[in-house]
């Protein structure tokens, strides 16, 4: 009995959480658009019979017949790659260096690479509006230094974006790395050194395939959420960014076709699932692996 | 456990409680004297919830999505006409707003054309859509001729790639662009016609890489900081950064014009959701507005004029006496106003205007 209720949990919370509001966004899109409350029809006021009938995949046919979709999908897998490689560039030399720090000092290191979080993520990304822009501190700092004449343009840029995106998702890069390169038996580099092998050589031949499971780990829980990312874009990119968040932002609130936004979510659900599916089946291994 | 259920009883109760003396006011950014909200709270005794947009898009999706637990909304007229036939707002109570009295006839024949009889809604300001433009910098670029107060500065490429160094922001709203860039190019801006609106694209995409940024509340800061020196936004928004700069003695001077062209009028109406959860407050907090002085009080705070009739007497000269705010005769007749597009054109309408921002 306690172990059926054991079992089902993870069900029904993945019941509730993600198979409903899933089967509600793709029922709406296959709805059509309305001018009422809620904008489409058919509800199930219809009737259900009537609801189900009158359903159709007119707006999935939509989105193959503009090419602005497509572009943004693509797109927005271009600038989540872009990002997850810059983010794995610039985490793994910082958890590298944490996890070789002293160990009364590693606490105090991990408490500073969480700290960001205690601030909301709205304000932070907000904060770098300050920080970027054309009067903004990075650009009186680079003046006042002499390096750049004239001020540099980075603010509604797709470098924001990737700075954004950098900033904002470096700590779901470095946890995962410190967590694996913690665990790395020094012993193991020593016996390389021992063997031949140079500090650089051990590092590529050792360290890296070691800390490749919290690599893997790392570089989804980045490339995943900025995927679908909005709020930096929309808030540090400018009018040439463009990503499906965006996209899908306009169809709901400019165009008020619900059915079509539905339309545009689904699809990208279903790029999404490749990749998680491809993590799972990485956490599986390594907890195989270590089982 | 069970005073756990009990607390959370008693919250769920006192929650009930607080919404029957509580009015939830969702309003423009930027957009009212906060003291009047005080005010407000002081007067009737009601608590006062007020949230800001900065789209009509935002402002629509919660009044079709319903039960947005607002009991004030103010959206611009074409907007307010579409809720208006999905059933979103409810007909006001004549007899528990004594102060519509004070509204100006003159506004409320204009705004009837989307509010038949102004049955649901009451003006709240009003406004053109026109050009902000720091004064020195723009002269600094384009000579002491620039085209201050007309499109040609910001739909002719020329200029706009001279401006570009300096900044540019065009409002996120293609209700708003491209009736400007019909305008522009001497068609009907009020145009439903797909083959017409797509006269506005070249024009758009032709300065679109000059644009900076499309969107519809920074301009105000980036004008008065300095950051942008040119902005295609609402009046009072721009008057706005004007004072912001003033205030700040930063050495910038910002100036708004309405386009000698001609400009788009629009106007914001305070209206009450059909599901609003305490009607009476709100029609509280609408005959609160109408009041003469309170509604003046805002008016000489946002620098936009508005539907009240009797408020004028309490307009400061920086407001009433300023062509910008209360155009005279002779451009009011420049003005002109546009109305709601169909579905299928609106649609035509944002693709393109995705067109016109992202290039594809």
């Amino acid at each position: 009995m306690k172990r059926g209720v054991l079992i089902a949990v993870p069900y029904v919370w993945l019941l509730a959480l993600f198979l409903i509001p899933f089967a509600v966004v793709f029922k709406i899109s296959l709805s059509d658009i309305a001018l009422a409350i809620p904008p489409y029809t058919p509800t199930a006021k219809d009737g259900i019979w009537n609801m189900l009938t009158q359903l159709d995949f007119e707006n999935f046919v939509f989105l193959t017949q503009d090419d602005l979709y497509w572009k943004a999908y693509l797109s927005s897998l271009q600038i989540a790659l872009i990002s997850t490689i810059l983010t794995l560039m610039v985490g793994y030399p910082m958890a590298y260096a944490m996890a070789r720090a002293p160990e009364q000092w590693r606490p105090t290191l991990l408490m500073l690479v969480i700290l960001p979080f205690w601030t909301s993520f709205l304000i932070r990304v907000y904060a770098w509006i300050g920080i970027l822009s054309t009067e903004g501190f990075l650009n009186q700092f680079l003046m006042w230094t002499g390096i750049v004449g004239e001020p540099l343009t980075i603010l509604n840029t797709n470098t924001a974006v990737y700075i954004g995106i950098v900033y904002t998702y470096l700590p779901f890069m470095i946890l995962p790395i410190y967590s694996a390169l913690d665990r790395l038996d020094g012993s193991l580099i020593e016996a390389a050194e021992d063997l031949g092998c140079s500090r650089l050589k051990a590092f590529w031949l050792v360290t890296i395939p070691l800390s490749k499971n919290g690599i893997i780990a790392g570089c989804f829980l980045v490339f995943i959420p900025a995927l679908g990312e909005f709020v930096i874009p929309s808030l540090l990119g400018g009018s040439g960014t463009l990503m499906i968040g965006k996209v899908l932002f306009e169809e709901f609130f400019s165009n008020r076709d619900w059915p079509v936004a539905s339309a545009v979510a689904v699809i990208l659900l279903l790029i999404l699932i490749i990749p998680i599916v491809l993590f799972q089946r990485n956490e599986q291994r390594q907890a195989e692996a270590e089982g | 456990m069970k005073k756990m259920m009990l607390s959370t009883v008693a919250i769920v109760a006192l929650t009930g409680a607080a919404l029957a003396d509580e009015v939830r006011v969702y309003n423009w950014s930027d957009y009212i004297d906060e003291e009047l909200l005080t005010k407000f709270e002081e007067e009737t005794g009601l608590d006062l919830i007020y949230d800001v947009f900065d789209s009509n898009e935002v402002l629509e999706t919660k009044m079709l999505a319903g039960s947005s637990g607002y009991d004030v909304v103010v959206p611009s007229g074409t907007f307010l006409q579409r809720q208006i036939s999905a059933g979103a707002f409810q007909k006001l109570d004549v007899s528990q707003l004594p102060n519509a009295e004070n509204l100006w006839d003159v506004v409320e024949a204009r705004t009837a054309q989307y509010d038949p009889d102004n049955a649901y809604s009451i003006n709240y300001m009003w406004g053109t859509t026109g050009i902000g433009v720091n004064v020195g910098k723009v002269q600094e670029i384009l000579g002491a001729d620039a085209p201050l107060g007309s499109l040609e500065l910001i739909f002719n490429p020329a200029n706009m790639e001279k401006l570009q160094a300096c900044g540019v922001h065009f409002l996120d709203a293609p209700t708003e662009m491209i009736p400007a860039a019909l305008k522009f190019i001497g068609e009907d801006p009020d145009s439903h016609d797909p083959e017409v609106i797509a006269k506005a694209e070249p024009i758009l995409t032709g300065v679109a890489p000059y644009v900076q940024k499309f969107h519809s509340s920074e301009y105000i800061n980036a004008l008065a900081n300095g950051d942008i020196c040119v902005a295609f936004g609402w009046s009072g928004d721009i008057l706005q950064a004007r004072d912001r700069a003033a205030e700040a003695e930063n050495g910038v001077e910002i100036a708004y014009n309405a386009p000698s062209e001609g400009a788009l009028m629009w106007f914001d109406q305070m209206a009450i959701p059909a599901d609003a959860p305490n009607p009476e407050g709100a029609h509280k907090f609408l005959n609160f507005i109408m009041d003469a002085q309170n509604m003046a009080q805002a008016s000489n705070y946002v620098y936009y004029a508005n539907g009240n009739a009797a408020s004028k007497e309490f307009l400061v000269e920086d407001v009433i006496g300023d062509p910008a705010i209360y155009p005279d005769e002779a451009t009011l007749e420049n003005l002109y106003t546009t109305t709601p597009y169909p579905a299928r054109v609106q649609r035509t309408v944002t693709r393109m205007w995705t067109k016109v921002k992202s290039g594809t």
